[in-house]
């Protein structure tokens, strides 16, 4: 009787890897899921805090990818590890701080430890040649192979025909001819191949589930960096950046303007890390002062958070300031009109 | 069998979801784990990997915005 082969499966939730794997299911290997959790993962952390997208539902991909292929998933925390992917890649970043090659490179590697650790035979990825502008290229596949280590164990069953023949192929294990030859941006192929195996639903293809190709959040990370004068981030760092407005009146302090009242739930939770504001007059929104700021700041900071509330057209609104260890005074401040909020302040 | 609880309040999933599976690792089959929450998206994410990893949920529930789950190690 011959070796039940396993293989493991990078699984980001989307319906390539989703296809991939059933591909893989489809020739009789065993198969479990990989996903892994970088802190910049777009799925569910909005959902979770914005109460405007309450009735959204909260459902991981990954873990609804893994139920639906019924396959069990790993789920693996890389946020500190995955610092030097983001602060040094080596084959750089994309339009915005996405450095999506060396993340590719990296998560196969890791797969491949896993793999390893485990007892696995290989690794498969929903990848599809000419998909993405940076890591899914003709030519950066191979790089991607060759970098992780992953070699010719790592097999990309929706454009295995465009690609050199693997370990798993020539050993028999798996069919080329089972796979397929996507390549290029349409999405056609691969909605016609999910009707094929009756996914009637699916995550939506193709992008947007990392923040650092998000235009708006990098360039917040990058302010970050050069406000503390060093490229570095913890996970509460890059879990502020995906909430409320920042204002950066002065450059050695910023504000977050909580924008809703899930926002200002979330960013409660901080109030011992950084010094925190609310009206005391009027209704207005949570605001947390990241930097070290003098009196003549925390008044500036508060005329700002006046003006997001519904004291903005008074004559001085009280504002509550709580520093980190819980003591609380009022102020009161004069709204600053609309017109000096310089654009350039909004990060 | 024995009883644990993790805390996983302030953590978004998938953090909630992570913590759970490294506690699981460390427990027996027919330990009893509360997870004790405050990201609603726990709902769903914690009993679907306990579905996909061979777990049962035993209950569910929530309140003043808290959302806890005991699961016993399949």
């Amino acid at each position: 009787m011959s070796q039940q082969r396993k293989a493991v499966a990078l699984i980001s939730g989307g319906l390539d890897s989703m296809l991939a794997c059933q591909t893989i299911m489809n020739q009789g290997i065993h198969v479990e899921g990989i996903n892994f959790f970088t802190g910049f993962c777009v799925e569910g952390h909005t959902h979770a805090i914005r109460k405007q997208d309450a009735d959204k539902v909260k459902r991981n991909n990954a873990l609804w990818v893994a139920e639906q292929l019924g396959i069990k998933l790993h789920i693996i925390d890389i946020i500190e590890e995955y610092k030097q992917v983001l602060l040094n890649p080596k084959h750089g970043y994309g339009a915005n701080l996405n450095p999506c090659l060396d993340c590719k490179i990296f998560m196969v590697n890791k797969a491949k430890q896993w793999m390893q650790e485990n007892g696995f035979d290989f690794i498969i990825t929903g990848e599809v040649v000419g998909q993405r502008p940076m890591s899914q290229r003709k030519q950066t596949m191979p790089i991607v192979a060759a970098e992780s280590g992953a070699d010719d164990l790592l097999v990309r069953p929706l454009s295995a025909q465009n690609l050199p023949a693997t370990l798993p192929e020539r050993e028999g294990w798996i069919s080329r001819d089972k796979m397929f030859g996507f390549s290029g941006r349409s999405r056609k192929p691969q909605m016609a191949l999910a009707k094929e195996f009756g996914f009637a639903d699916y995550a939506q293809p193709a992008g947007g589930c990392c923040f650092l190709t998000d235009e708006s959040y990098s360039l917040k990370l990058t302010d970050l960096w050069q406000a503390r004068g060093k490229r570095d981030y913890d996970l509460d760092d890059i879990m502020l950046l995906k909430v409320g407005r920042h204002i950066r009146p002065r450059p050695h302090f910023k504000i977050i303007v909580a924008r809703e009242d899930g926002e200002a739930r979330f960013m409660s939770g901080y109030k011992k890390e950084f010094v925190s504001m609310h009206c005391a007059s009027h209704r207005g929104p949570l605001v947390l002062i990241d930097g070290e700021v003098g009196e003549d700041d925390l008044a500036l900071a508060g005329q700002i958070l006046a003006r997001y509330g519904q004291g903005r057209d008074a004559e001085q609104v009280e504002v509550t300031i709580r520093d980190r260890a819980g003591a609380e005074r009022n102020i009161f401040v004069k709204p600053l009109p609309a017109e000096q909020i310089r654009e350039e302040w909004f990060v | 069998m024995s009883e644990f609880t993790l805390n996983a309040r302030r953590l978004l999933c998938p953090l909630p979801v992570i913590r759970t599976q490294d506690k699981v690792k460390s427990l027996q089959p027919g330990d009893i784990l509360t997870v004790e929450c405050t990201d609603p998206g726990v709902m769903q994410d914690i009993p679907a990997w306990c579905r996909i990893n061979g777990h049962q949920v035993l209950e569910t529930r929530a309140g003043d915005g808290e959302y806890v789950v005991v699961l016993e190690v399949g």
